[in-house]
C-alpha cells in the first residue's frame, strides 16, 4: 500500500463505464431472446445417461448403435474425459433405459467392461416447476434484499443494489446464453450466490458513502463517491481476488458436473466487483443521492458497538 | 486503549472451538464397509445366536471380516474392503433365505466415547456415495375415483335397504356421481336420505326426460382427505418395499401435495429397486361364473400365460392381496415356481365361507396390475402428452376347489421364480392406494460418488492452501492470524454440519469452497479497516480497535444479506441445491463467529496489552 492517501477519480469515466454497462446489458439481453438459455434436463425435463468407458469412446459409433437399439433421437458426447459420455434422450420414462442402453452398448466393446455412472430422468412437468420456482426464488431475493436495504440504509441505496444485482445477473444469464452453456440447477444455485456475494461488496461500498456522507460535510457527492471508492478499493479487490482464487481451483479441479457452478460464480464475482464500483455508485449519482437523504443519522453505530 | 480480553470471554471462545473440535472429530474416521442383517417381521429377529453362526460361516468360508456387532436387533458386520463385503453379503443372504434383510451398508468407525455424547460424521448426499433418488407422484384422479366406486356401491345398498328404488347410479367421467330414479318423490326422498348419510356429499337435483336425477359431488375438503390418505398410505407400502429391499438408510418422504420422494443410498441393483417401488400389482380371487349366470353379473379375462384362453368370472371379489397376512416365494413338487400364502383373520373367514359353498366350482386367481401410458392429444389447438392409466387384469391360476380353504393356501401359474418373488414381496409389503409414477429419477454410481468425493476434496484443499498462502504473503503476522481463524472457521462448519446431521453433497462442497474465499472478507476488512486508521496516524491499539468495531456493521449487513439469498436458495432448492444452502448459510454463520470473535481474540492475545510503535501489517 502506499504511504499517502490515494483518490481515485472513479466517478470520471462514469459516462463511458455506463455506456460499457448498457451495452453490455443489451447484448446479453439480445442474446437471450434469440438464443435464449439452454436448460439442462432439470429444466427441461427428459433422460440422461452417462457411461464410463475404459478406453477412449467412439462416439460415432456410439450413435450407430444407439440408433440400432431403436434411439434415433439422441445427443452423444464426451463429458469431462474421453473415457467417460453422456447420452441425452427424450422424455419418456423407462426405468430400465439406464440397464438396457449399457447392455447394448457392451456389446459393441467386448474388449472392455463398461459402467453405468449416472442414470437421471426428469418429468417435463417438474423441469416446469423448477423453472418457475427458480425465476421466483431469484425475484424473491432480490425484493428482500430491497426490503432490507430500504431499512438499513434508505430507498435510495436500496434502488440502486437492486438494480446493481439485476445488472451481475442478466450479464451472467447473457454469459451463458452466447457460450451457450448448459444452465442447469446448480448453475441456477450459483446465480443465487452472485446475488448474494455482489450485494456484499455492494454493501460494503455504501456502508462507507454512507459514513463518509456524514464525515465529509464539504465536498460534493462525486468526491464522496470518489473517496469511498478508493478507501474500499484494496478491500473489494482482496476479497474478489481470493474468492476468485478458490473458484478457480473449484473450475480446474472440481469435474464436469460443477464446472457450470463454477463459470457461473467466476463471471458473476467479476461482474460484481466492476458493478459495486461503477454500477452501485452511479446509480446512486443518477438517482441523485443527497446527504439530507442519511438525515437523521441512523442509530445502529451505538447497537452494532454493544456487540462483542 | 488494551485490546484484551477478560479471561471469561478467551475461555468461551477456547470452549465453543474445542466442543467445535470434538464434533468435528468423528469425520476423520474412515467408515468401514459392512453388512447389515435383520429379520423381516417379529418372529425372525436377528440375534447372537444367528450372528456367532454367520460369524462361523464367515470363518468357514474364508472371509476376513473386522468386527461383527447385534444393536437393537439388527446386525452387522465389519469388513476391510469392499471384495470382502460383497462376498459376504451374497453369502449371507443364501444362508439366511427370505426372512431376513440383508443390505450393504457403510458404517461409521466413530468412537465410542465419541457416539456416546452423541457426534458422528456428515451424512453424504447421493451424489457422493452413489444411489437412487427417485420423484413419484401419486396419482390423485385415480384415488378419488377408486373411492368414487367405493361410494357407488354403498349408495346402492343404502338405497336398497330403505327400499328407494332407483334406476341406476352411475360414476360419471366427470367425477360426479349420478342416481336416476323414475320419479321425483322418491327422488327427494332419497336425496334428504344421502345427505342426512354422507354429509361430505354436495347434491344438485336435475328433471330431465330419462328421469330424475340427483348429481353428488364431494367437497373440497372430502377430496382432500381422500388425496391425503392415498399420499399416506402409499408412503407406508413404499417403507415397507424399501425395508423389503434391504437398503440400509433408506429414506422415503412426501414432498408437497401428492409427492413422495424415494432415496436408496449405495443400492447394487437399481433396476430391481425401480421395479419393486413403481409397481401395483395386486391380486383377487374370484369364483369362476356359473354356467346360468347373467352377463350382468360377470366378467370375462384372459390367461395371462396362454394367450386366447379367457374365462368367465363372477363380478364379486372373494378377497384381494390386502387380505394378505404374509407370503412366500418357493419351488412346488414339479420345481414351478409358485407363493405360499397366509391370510389375516378376516380373510380366511371371508375365503372359507364363500369356498365352504362352492365346493367343485373353480376358484381364479386374478393379476391385477395398474399401468399408464403416455398418450398425445390434442387440446385448443395444441398437441399435449397425457398419461393414461389403464388396468391389466390377467387369470394366473383357475383350479377346482376340492375342500373349504382356511387362512393358508399356495397360488401356481406364475412365469419365473423372479415373478413369484417379487408377488411375494409385492404382497407382504401391502399394494399401494393408488397408482404413482415416475417423476423424476437420479441414479449416481458408486465409482462416480468416489469420484465426486475426491474432486471435491481436492478442490477445497488447493483453494483452501492458495488463500492461506495469498493472506500470509500480504497480511504477514496477521495474515497468520486470519489463516488460524479461517482454519477453525473449517473445522466449526464441519462440526455444525455434523451436529444437525446435514447432508453433504457436491455442490454443498461448492459451498465449503465458497465459504472459504468468502469467510477471508471480514478479515480483510477489518485489516483494512486498521491499515487505514494507522495511516490517518491513529495509534496502534487505538487503530486495532477502531478496525474492529467499524468493520462490524458492514460485515453484519453484508452478511445477513448473502444470508437472506442462502435461506431462500434453502426454501427453494431440493436435494443438491439444498446442500448448497446449507452450507453456504453455516458457512456465514461460523465465519462472521471466527472472523470477528477468534480473530480479535487471536490479535488481542499476539499484540494487546503493551505498548507498540509499529504493526506487522
Amino acid at each position: 500500500m502506499s504511504k499517502t492517501k490515494k483518490i481515485y477519480n472513479f466517478m470520471g469515466p462514469r459516462k463511458i463505464m455506463a455506456a460499457f454497462s448498457i451495452i453490455l446489458l443489451l447484448v446479453s439481453i439480445g442474446s437471450l431472446a434469440v438464443n435464449g438459455l439452454k436448460f439442462g434436463l432439470d429444466f427441461t425435463g427428459g433422460s440422461l445417461v452417462e457411461i464410463g468407458y475404459q478406453q477412449p469412446a467412439d462416439l460415432g459409433k456410439i450413435r450407430q448403435s444407439m440408433e440400432n437399439a431403436g434411439y434415433p433421437d439422441v445427443t452423444v458426447q464426451t463429458f469431462g474425459a474421453a473415457t467417460d459420455v453422456l447420452i441425452r434422450l427424450g422424455e419418456t420414462h423407462d426405468p430400465k433405459l439406464g440397464d438396457t442402453i449399457l447392455a447394448s452398448l457392451q456389446a459393441d466393446e467386448p474388449d472392455q467392461t463398461l459402467e453405468l455412472r449416472r442414470n437421471e430422468f426428469v418429468g417435463s412437468q417438474v423441469g416446469e416447476e423448477l423453472r418457475e420456482q427458480g425465476g421466483l426464488g431469484m425475484l424473491l431475493a432480490l425484493a428482500m434484499i430491497m426490503l432490507y436495504l430500504a431499512f438499513r440504509f434508505q430507498l435510495k441505496f436500496s434502488i440502486g443494489a437492486v438494480l446493481a444485482l439485476v445488472h451481475d445477473v442478466i450479464i451472467v444469464l447473457g454469459l451463458f446464453s452466447i457460450l451457450q452453456l448448459e444452465f442447469d440447477l446448480t448453475v441456477l444455485a450459483a446465480i443465487l450466490a452472485v446475488i448474494g456475494y455482489s450485494l456484499n461488496d455492494t454493501i460494503v461500498v455504501y456502508d462507507r458513502i454512507r459514513e463518509n456522507f456524514r464525515i465529509m460535510r464539504t465536498e460534493t457527492p462525486v468526491e464522496v463517491m470518489n473517496s469511498s471508492l478508493s478507501q474500499t478499493l484494496s478491500r473489494t479487490l482482496m476479497t474478489s481476488f481470493t474468492t476468485l482464487l478458490v473458484l478457480m481451483a473449484l473450475a480446474i479441479f472440481g469435474g464436469t458436473t460443477i464446472f457450470g457452478f463454477a463459470v457461473a460464480l467466476l463471471a458473476g464475482i467479476g461482474i460484481g466487483t466492476y458493478s459495486s464500483i461503477y454500477v452501485a455508485a452511479n446509480l446512486l449519482l443518477l438517482l441523485k443521492v443527497q446527504r439530507e437523504d442519511l438525515i437523521p443519522p441512523p442509530k445502529e453505530e451505538t447497537e452494532v458497538d454493544d456487540m462483542p | 486503549m488494551l485490546n484484551r480480553y477478560p479471561l471469561w470471554k478467551n475461555l468461551l471462545i477456547l470452549l465453543v472451538l474445542v466442543i467445535a473440535g470434538i464434533y468435528a472429530a468423528p469425520n476423520l474416521y474412515p467408515e468401514d464397509y459392512a453388512v447389515q442383517v435383520s429379520g423381516t417381521r417379529e418372529a425372525y429377529t436377528v440375534d447372537s445366536a444367528l450372528m456367532s453362526r454367520l460369524e462361523q460361516d464367515l470363518e468357514k468360508a474364508g472371509v476376513a471380516y473386522k468386527a461383527a456387532e447385534l444393536n437393537d436387533g439388527t446386525g452387522l458386520i465389519r469388513f476391510a474392503d469392499g471384495d470382502a463385503q460383497l462376498r459376504a453379503k451374497d453369502m449371507i443372504a443364501d444362508e439366511l433365505g427370505g426372512n431376513y434383510v440383508v443390505a450393504l451398508n457403510l458404517a461409521p468407525t466413530t468412537p465410542e466415547w465419541l457416539s456416546d455424547i452423541g457426534a458422528g460424521p456428515m451424512k453424504l448426499g447421493l451424489d457422493l456415495r452413489g444411489g437412487v433418488h427417485f420423484l413419484l407422484e401419486v396419482d390423485m384422479a385415480q384415488a378419488v375415483g377408486q373411492r368414487l366406486d367405493v361410494y357407488v356401491s354403498d349408495i346402492k345398498g343404502q338405497l336398497r335397504d330403505e327400499r328407494l328404488r332407483y334406476r341406476q347410479v352411475e360414476h360419471l367421467d366427470d367425477g360426479r356421481l349420478s342416481v336416476r330414479f323414475a320419479d321425483a318423490e322418491t327422488r327427494d326422498q332419497a336425496e334428504d336420505l344421502l345427505r342426512g348419510n354422507f354429509p361430505e356429499f354436495l347434491t344438485e337435483t336435475d328433471d330431465t326426460e330419462e328421469g330424475n336425477f340427483v348429481y353428488i359431488n364431494l367437497s373440497e375438503q372430502t377430496i382432500r382427505e381422500i388425496e391425503d390418505y392415498a399420499v399416506k398410505q402409499n408412503l407406508t407400502t413404499l417403507r415397507n418395499r424399501v425395508n423389503e429391499l434391504g437398503v440400509a438408510e433408506p429414506l422415503v418422504q412426501r414432498q408437497g401435495r401428492n409427492r413422495i420422494v424415494v432415496q436408496l443410498p449405495g443400492i447394487q441393483d437399481a433396476a430391481a429397486a425401480k421395479r419393486i417401488i413403481g409397481k401395483t400389482a395386486n391380486l383377487e380371487f374370484r369364483l369362476e361364473a356359473k354356467p346360468d349366470e347373467s352377463r350382468a353379473n360377470t366378467e370375462v379375462y384372459p390367461f395371462r400365460t396362454t394367450p386366447g384362453r379367457t374365462a368367465e368370472l363372477e363380478r364379486d371379489i372373494i378377497i384381494t392381496g390386502s387380505n394378505v397376512a404374509n407370503a412366500q416365494a418357493s419351488f412346488d413338487e414339479n420345481g414351478q415356481p409358485q407363493v405360499n400364502i397366509t391370510l389375516d383373520g378376516k380373510g380366511g373367514q371371508m375365503m372359507s365361507r364363500v369356498t365352504r359353498n362352492a365346493i367343485q366350482r373353480r376358484m381364479a386367481v386374478l393379476f391385477v396390475e395398474h399401468k399408464s401410458r403416455m398418450v398425445e392429444q390434442r387440446v385448443d389447438g395444441e398437441t399435449v402428452e397425457k398419461r393414461v392409466p389403464y388396468t391389466e387384469k390377467g387369470i394366473i391360476s383357475l383350479a377346482t376347489i376340492q375342500s373349504t380353504l382356511g387362512n393358508s393356501f399356495r397360488i401356481t401359474g406364475l412365469e419365473s421364480s423372479q415373478e413369484s418373488s417379487e408377488l411375494a414381496l409385492l404382497l407382504r409389503a401391502g399394494a399401494l392406494a393408488a397408482p404413482i409414477y415416475f417423476v423424476e429419477e437420479r441414479t449416481v454410481g458408486p465409482s462416480m460418488g468416489a469420484e465426486n468425493i475426491k474432486m471435491g476434496v481436492t478442490s477445497v484443499q488447493i483453494g483452501f492452501a492458495l488463500v492461506l498462502a495469498f493472506m500470509l504473503l500480504y497480511y504477514r503476522v496477521f495474515g497468520l492470524l486470519a489463516n488460524v481463524a479461517l482454519t477453525l472457521n473449517l473445522v466449526l462448519l464441519v462440526a455444525v454440519m455434523s451436529i444437525l446431521s446435514a447432508t453433504l453433497t457436491l455442490p454443498g462442497i461448492a459451498g465449503i469452497v465458497l465459504t472459504v474465499g468468502m469467510a477471508v472478507d471480514a478479515n480483510v476488512l477489518i485489516f483494512e479497516r486498521i491499515k487505514e486508521e494507522l495511516k490517518n496516524g491513529m495509534p496502534v491499539q487505538s487503530a486495532i480497535n477502531a478496525g474492529f468495531s467499524r468493520a462490524h456493521t458492514t460485515i453484519l449487513d453484508a452478511n445477513i444479506t448473502t444470508l437472506l439469498a442462502a435461506v431462500i436458495l434453502f426454501a427453494m432448492g431440493t436435494g443438491p441445491v439444498k446442500g448448497f444452502a446449507v452450507t453456504l448459510s453455516v458457512g456465514i454463520l461460523t465465519s462472521m463467529f471466527t472472523a470477528i470473535l477468534v480473530t480479535r481474540a487471536l490479535v488481542n492475545l499476539a499484540y494487546g496489552g503493551r505498548t507498540l510503535k509499529k504493526l506487522g501489517l
